[in-house]
């Protein structure tokens, strides 16, 4: 111990190159942490899922909408509780940059089988079902667009042509659950039935998904199997998984950039090596003397390795709890920004745990050639070093 | 640090276990080659000598002649290619690297010719460092440097940094880290060989002072005849052999 204080005094001795050093790595650590935020939002979705909950949708591709008729069907099957279905709306809402899920469901089904979707007072979901228009918001998209009960959304229809307006009458959230998405907005599906009987549309009686709760998760394969079997000839043949497959399938979609992404925050590990044994070979190096000089007073290899080790991960740690501390702020500030992309943009604990890891093996590395330099170089030949 | 060392250390630091005999230290048949690729460069050769208790010895010659060598052999940080090294009645050439580095700690103070201080470190921090090997506490640690700091007169130096200091005074600092474990043996490899006529001559003294009144035995290398003089022997060295 007293030795390592001997490590401190070194802070002294090029003080631009070790602030250059430990921005760097602050850098870095921050680029890192920051990466796998954005690598754990996307998987979040998947993440967020439940376990217990299975959707049920076309066959070729969840774009192509399914009968309505088929929920009694659904509902029938053994091991199967709670149906609800929904049917992705979307539309331009202000302008096209405002992005947020905007959907039909059953309004009766919906927020029992979204169970941890809560909708505080009766009277909302009370409301949602009786009135046409009724739509109920996530209360970070409330807070955003400054929504109260009784605005009204004013939707030009994309994959549903028209202008369509929603009359907020509730709203839904987490009840702080971070990882729910508290950025949908959801609607009486009856609305958008009528409107499309009327225009005698193919698309009438039908709808995106079903979603259903089911007793025992052992049981999935084979109630899945059941639905899907149930309506392999039919028109609109069936695919049903767990609501985390069918997440995952989404996420698949940018499986090669995710990859590209995961390598890359292990690319920026790599950076922050190099850039701490570039400055720890330079200073060895200009100390070779001095660890002679240390070792005729008595100083083992055994100490000096100590000392330089000890240099090596202290100055690592210093950069990777500075960037690690500018992470949070930016995190926020991203997290608000990009709430409706990334719903769920934390920083993790593992993130934090995998950064100090790689922050003491980037300061061991970084002390393999100082230590080799300082350990074989003979005393003798040490002191008759230049420089 | 194991028993061994312990015991080895412990014997060449006690004076009494000596037998009677006066010799401190004791060269016998020693021969240093060193090796560049294939080639044997020998250094020195066959060299047998003893130096007595409480001696202060000039060893003179032209360069190259070997000297820092034999000095680097007596002070342990480097190893015989053959005969023996007897500091205290101990074989030092038998030690290995951690126990010889701890009877270095305890029984070398080494003064080189250009100070090698440790520029990031204050004169005291300077001067506690081989204390820091030590299972002294940090008040006893305090004492010594202030106690030797002051034989070398630079009690008022002590938050000073290396650059803030002259040649000289920096030579004094050396010698103060040199002595703080009150070791057994003081090895100069041209103490006064970067210094000023004016500083040469401090240095010297001081060196003489500690032989004389802490009855220190000191060997020195040096190109200087005025330095030699004050030493009681001088050793002339040519071509690896004493003359
Ligand atoms: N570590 C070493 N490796 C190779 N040759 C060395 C080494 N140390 C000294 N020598 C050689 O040994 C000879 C004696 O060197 P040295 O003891 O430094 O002489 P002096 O101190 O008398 O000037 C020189 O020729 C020198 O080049
Ligand atoms: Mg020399």
């Amino acid at each position: 111990m007293k030795i390592l204080k001997l490590v401190l005094k070194n802070f002294k001795r090029h003080k631009l190159r070790l602030f250059l050093t430990i921005g760097g790595i602050g850098i870095t650590v921050m680029a890192f942490t920051l990466l796998r935020t954005v690598l754990y939002a996307w998987y979040a979705g998947a993440d967020v899922a439940a376990a217990d909950r299975v959707i049920t949708r076309h066959a070729v591709s969840f774009i192509f909408p399914l009968p309505v008729a088929y929920k009694h069907q659904i509902a029938n099957i053994k091991g199967v509780k709670k149906v609800t279905y929904a049917t992705w709306f979307q539309g331009i809402y202000k302008d096209k940059n405002q992005f947020f899920p905007r959907m039909a469901i059953e309004p009766e089904t919906f927020f029992d089988v979204y169970h941890e979707y809560k909708v505080k007072e009766k009277k909302h979901l009370q409301d949602l079902i009786t009135k046409r228009n009724g739509c109920i918001v996530g209360v970070k998209i409330a807070k955003e667009y400054n929504l109260k009960i009784g605005d009204i959304m004013v939707v030009d229809g994309d994959i549903y042509p028209g202008t369509w307006q929603f009359e907020v009458v509730g709203f839904y959230s987490g009840e702080g659950n971070k990882k729910i998405d508290e950025t949908w907005m959801v609607f009486n599906w009856n609305y958008l039935n009528e409107s499309l009987k009327l225009q005698n549309s193919n698309s009438a009686n039908h709808i995106g998904w079903y979603v259903f709760k089911i007793d025992d998760i052992k049981k999935t394969a084979e109630i899945s199997n059941n639905v899907d079997n149930l309506f392999k000839n039919s028109f609109a043949p069936t695919k049903t998984e767990t609501e985390q497959a069918f997440n995952q399938s989404f996420i698949s979609m940018s499986e090669s950039i995710i990859a590209a992404l995961e390598f890359i925050s292990f690319v920026i590990i790599g950076i922050l090596t190099l850039v701490l044994a570039n400055t720890m070979v330079m200073s060895s190096r200009e100390r070779i003397k001095e660890y002679a000089v240390m070792k005729t007073i008595g100083f083992t290899a055994k100490n000096i390795v100590t000392l330089i080790i000890g240099e090596s991960i202290f100055i690592s740690l210093i950069g990777g709890i500075i960037g690690t501390l500018i992470s949070f702020p930016i995190v926020e500030g991203i997290a608000e920004a990009l709430s409706r992309f990334f719903p769920i943009f934390i920083i993790q604990p593992s993130t934090l745990i995998i950064s100090v890891v790689f922050i003491i093996f980037a300061g061991i590395v970084s002390s393999i050639v100082p230590v080799m330099h300082a350990t074989k170089m003979s005393i003798v030949d040490g002191l008759r070093h230049i420089g | 640090m194991n028993a061994n060392s312990d015991n080895l250390i412990q014997q060449s630091q006690n004076v009494e276990n000596v037998e009677s005999n006066n010799t401190i230290v004791s060269i016998q048949s020693l021969s240093k080659s060193y090796w560049r690729e294939k080639f044997e460069i020998p250094v020195l050769k066959n060299i047998s000598f003893d130096i007595p208790k409480g001696e202060f010895l000039a060893l003179m010659g032209p360069s190259g002649s070997g000297k820092t060598t034999l000095l680097n052999l007596i002070a342990g940080i480097d190893k015989p290619s053959d005969g023996k090294i007897f500091v205290n009645n101990v074989d030092i050439s038998l030690m290995g690297e951690s126990q010889l580095a701890n009877w270095r700690t305890n029984c070398i103070g080494f003064i080189f010719q250009f100070y090698n201080l440790i520029p990031v470190l204050n004169a005291y921090e300077n001067v506690e460092l081989p204390l820091l090997l030590t299972k002294l506490s940090k008040k006893e640690r305090r004492e010594r440097v202030e106690l030797v700091l002051n034989i070398v007169g630079l009690s008022d130096r002590m938050d000073h940094s290396p650059k803030q200091l002259s040649g000289g005074q920096q030579q004094r600092v050396a010698i103060a880290r040199a002595i703080v474990t009150d070791p057994l043996l003081i090895v100069a490899d041209e103490p006064t060989g970067d210094l000023d006529k004016h500083s040469a001559e401090e240095i010297m003294l001081l060196l003489q002072e500690l032989n004389a009144e802490l009855n220190k035995t000191i060997i020195m290398v040096t190109h200087d005849p005025r330095a030699a003089e004050k030493a009681h022997s001088i050793r002339h060295f040519d071509k690896g052999e004493l003359s």
